[in-house]
C-alpha cells in the first residue's frame, strides 16, 4: 500500500505521544469530590456533618438562648429522627411527595420548553429578541414568588397556580443561558460549517444547538434550583398536599419535629432532581469530560 | 492507491480547479475604519498547481484567501473558478485555518464525515470514506477521538481530511502549519505534500514562513505591503518528491536569498508604519456577516 509510509510516519508524531490515552482514564466525575479523594478526606467529611449534627443536638436539648437567636423551641435531631421515621410509615407521604414532584416537574417542563425555544430563536435573529425581549426584560427582575398572589387572582384552580409560580421561577434562568449559549457559538464554526456545504437548518442542528448545549444545560440546572425554591413557597401559601404545605401545616398544628422532616425532604429532593440534571447534561455533552480532564 | 482516488474522488477524471483573478481590489471594515487590503491584483492559477502566497503579515495574503473561498465579497474585479465567479463560500472550495475549526462536539470521524453528511450521503458509506481519508492523513485508530484529545498537528490533519472528502476542486490553507512546534510543522509540510501526491487539487497556501513555502511550491507569489500586490511571481521547479535536503542546496538558497531581499525591503519601506492586526480570511465583520447570511 502507497500509504502505508504515511500512515507509519503518522503515529511517531511527537504529538502523539502526548495525546491522552483515553481508554485508561477512568471517568471521573465533577461531583466526586464526595465519592473519592481517599479514605482520609471521606472521614474528614463524615466527621464535619457528624460535628454539626452533635452541635444541633446540644444547642437543641440545652435550650441554648443566644439572645439573638434561640434555640428552646427547636427541635433536636433525637426528636426529628423518630418523625421522620414516623412519617416514612404514613400514607399520607406519598400524596405529598407525589404532588410536589408533579408540580415541579409540570412548570419545569413547561418552562424548560419554552425558555429553550424561546432563546433559541431570540439568540439567532435580532428581529424577535427586539419584539420578545423588552416586556421579558422588564418580568425578568421580579422573582417567582412575587407572583403568588397574581397568579391566585389569574388561575382559578390552585394547582394551575402553584404550576405557574415554579415555571416562573425556572423561565429566566433556563431563557437567558439559552441565549448567552446560542449567541456565544464560535462564528468560524459557522462559517467552517457553511463552506462544507451545511444549509442553515443543518447549521442550525448541527453547530448552533450542540454548542449552546452546556450552556441549556447550565441553565436547566439553575432552573431547577429555583422551581423547588418557588414551589415550596407557593405550596406552604395555596397548596393542600406537598413537602412544602406539610412543612408549613406542622408549623400551625406545632408540630415543631415535623417541620425540620419537611426540610429535610425538600433538601433531599432539591438535591436529587438537581444531580439528575447534571446527569442529563453530562451524558448530553460527552465531548466536554475529554475537554476537563487534558487540564 | 486506486482504492484511495476512489474514495477520494469517485466522479475525478475532469482536470479543474482553475483560479482566475481579475483586478481584484478588496476594502474592508466600515466608516473611518475602513481600509484597502488588497489592491488591483492579477493572477491566474493554473488547475492542480500548488501556489504559495508570501508576504509580511498584514500584507492582505488572507483577505485574498477569503476572497476565494468566497468568505469576502471583492470590491473591485473578480475572482472565478473555472470560469465561474465566486460569489459565497462552497465545498468546492476547502478552507483550513491557522487554528482548527473542528466540531468538539464530533469524533474524529464524525468531523470528516460532516461534507458528506450535508450532501445526504448514507451513513454507512460516508464513514467508510472518512475512515480511508483519516487513514491517508496517518489517523488511523484515532477515529473515535474527540478534537480536544489530539495535539495541535492531529487536528489539522483531520481539518485536512475534513475538507478533502468533499474532493474540492481547490484547497485554501491560511497559515495552517503556523501554530504548530517546528518538528511537527516539518512533518505536516511533508504529509501535505504526500497527500497532495495523490489527490492533485489546486492547493492555495498563505505563509509567512520563506522555507515552507520553497518546500511546498510550484509557485511563489510575493506580496507587498498592504495594500497587498503581486510583487513577484517566482516559478519552483524543484524536482517532486522533495525532501528536507532540499533546504540547503544552493539553488534553493538563491531563491531563498531572493525572497529574502524582496520582503526585507517591503519591511524597511514600511517598518514606520503602525503595526497591522492579523486578518482572518472571514473579514473583519466575521459575526454580523454570518447572522446576516443565516437570516436570508
Amino acid at each position: 500500500m502507497s500509504n502505508q509510509a504515511v500512515a507509519s510516519r503518522g503515529n511517531v508524531e511527537p504529538g502523539a505521544a502526548q495525546a491522552p490515552a483515553l481508554r485508561s482514564r477512568p471517568a471521573a466525575p465533577a461531583s466526586s469530590r464526595f465519592a473519592v479523594g481517599g479514605g482520609r478526606h471521606a472521614a474528614i467529611k463524615l466527621a464535619s456533618v457528624a460535628a454539626f449534627i452533635a452541635l444541633w443536638q446540644w444547642l437543641s436539648s440545652n435550650h441554648v438562648d443566644l439572645k439573638i437567636i434561640t434555640f428552646a423551641n427547636i427541635p433536636a435531631p433525637s426528636d426529628v429522627a423518630p418523625a421522620f421515621l414516623n412519617l416514612l410509615e404514613s400514607p399520607k407521604l406519598a400524596a405529598h411527595i407525589g404532588n410536589s414532584l408533579w408540580r415541579v416537574f409540570a412548570g419545569f417542563i413547561a418552562a424548560a420548553a419554552l425558555g429553550i425555544g424561546l432563546g433559541l430563536i431570540v439568540g439567532r435573529s435580532r428581529w424577535v429578541a427586539d419584539i420578545l425581549m423588552p416586556p421579558l426584560e422588564i418580568l425578568r427582575p421580579i422573582p417567582g414568588v412575587a407572583w403568588i398572589p397574581v397568579a391566585i387572582l389569574a388561575f382559578p384552580s390552585s394547582e394551575a397556580s402553584m404550576i405557574f409560580i415554579t415555571f416562573m421561577g425556572a423561565l429566566f434562568p433556563v431563557l437567558l443561558n439559552t441565549i448567552h449559549g446560542v449567541e456565544s457559538v464560535d462564528p468560524r464554526l459557522i462559517a467552517t460549517a457553511r463552506s462544507l456545504g451545511a444549509k442553515p437548518l443543518s447549521i442550525f442542528l448541527e453547530v448552533i444547538l450542540p454548542s449552546a448545549t452546556p450552556s441549556i444545560t447550565t441553565g436547566l440546572a439553575i432552573g431547577m434550583g429555583t422551581a423547588w425554591f418557588c414551589l415550596v413557597t407557593a405550596e406552604m401559601i395555596s397548596g393542600e398536599f406537598g413537602i412544602g404545605y406539610f412543612t408549613w401545616e406542622s408549623y400551625s398544628l406545632q408540630n415543631y419535629a415535623d417541620i425540620l422532616v419537611g426540610m429535610v425532604f425538600i433538601g433531599a429532593f432539591g438535591m436529587l432532581s438537581s444531580v439528575f440534571i447534571k446527569q442529563a447534561g453530562r451524558a448530553l455533552t460527552p465531548w466536554l469530560a475529554t475537554q476537563e480532564k487534558q487540564h | 492507491m486506486n482504492a484511495i482516488n476512489e474514495a477520494i474522488s469517485p466522479d475525478a477524471g475532469v482536470a479543474v480547479g482553475n483560479i482566475e483573478i481579475n483586478g481584484v481590489g478588496i476594502e474592508l471594515g466600515r466608516g473611518a475604519d475602513r481600509f484597502e487590503a488588497v489592491r488591483n491584483l492579477d493572477l491566474d492559477i493554473p488547475a492542480g498547481q500548488f501556489v504559495c502566497l508570501l508576504g509580511p503579515s498584514g500584507c492582505g495574503k488572507s483577505t485574498l484567501l477569503g476572497a476565494i473561498a468566497g468568505h469576502i465579497r471583492a470590491t473591485h474585479g473578480a475572482v472565478r473558478l473555472d470560469g465561474e465567479r465566486i460569489n459565497g463560500p462552497h465545498p468546492d472550495r476547502g478552507l483550513v485555518f491557522q487554528h482548527h475549526t473542528l466540531f468538539p462536539w464530533k469524533k474524529v470521524i464524525d468531523n470528516v464525515a460532516f461534507g458528506l453528511k450535508m450532501k445526504g450521503v448514507a451513513k454507512a458509506e460516508r464513514n467508510k470514506r472518512a475512515l480511508e481519508l483519516i487513514k491517508l492523513v496517518g489517523l488511523g485508530g484515532f477515529e473515535n477521538r474527540y478534537p480536544a484529545q489530539l495535539s495541535g498537528g492531529m487536528q489539522q490533519r483531520v481539518e485536512i481530511a475534513r475538507v478533502l472528502i468533499n474532493h474540492p476542486r481547490v484547497l485554501l490553507m491560511d497559515e495552517p502549519f503556523g501554530a504548530l512546534d517546528a518538528l511537527t510543522r516539518n512533518m505536516m509540510q511533508e504529509l501535505l505534500l504526500e497527500v497532495w501526491e495523490k489527490i492533485r487539487t489546486t492547493v492555495v497556501f498563505v505563509t509567512h514562513d520563506i522555507d515552507e513555502a520553497l518546500f511546498l511550491a510550484d509557485r511563489v507569489i510575493v506580496m507587498t505591503h498592504r495594500p497587498g500586490r503581486l510583487l513577484a511571481d517566482i516559478p519552483i521547479g524543484f524536482p517532486r518528491p522533495r525532501n528536507r535536503d532540499l533546504l540547503t542546496a544552493p539553488e534553493f538558497v538563491a531563491i531563498k536569498r531572493q525572497c529574502l531581499h524582496l520582503l526585507h525591503g517591503e519591511h524597511e519601506q514600511f517598518k514606520q508604519a503602525d503595526p497591522l492586526q492579523r486578518l482572518s480570511p472571514l473579514g473583519p465583520s466575521l459575526i454580523t456577516e454570518t447572522q446576516v447570511h443565516l437570516s436570508e
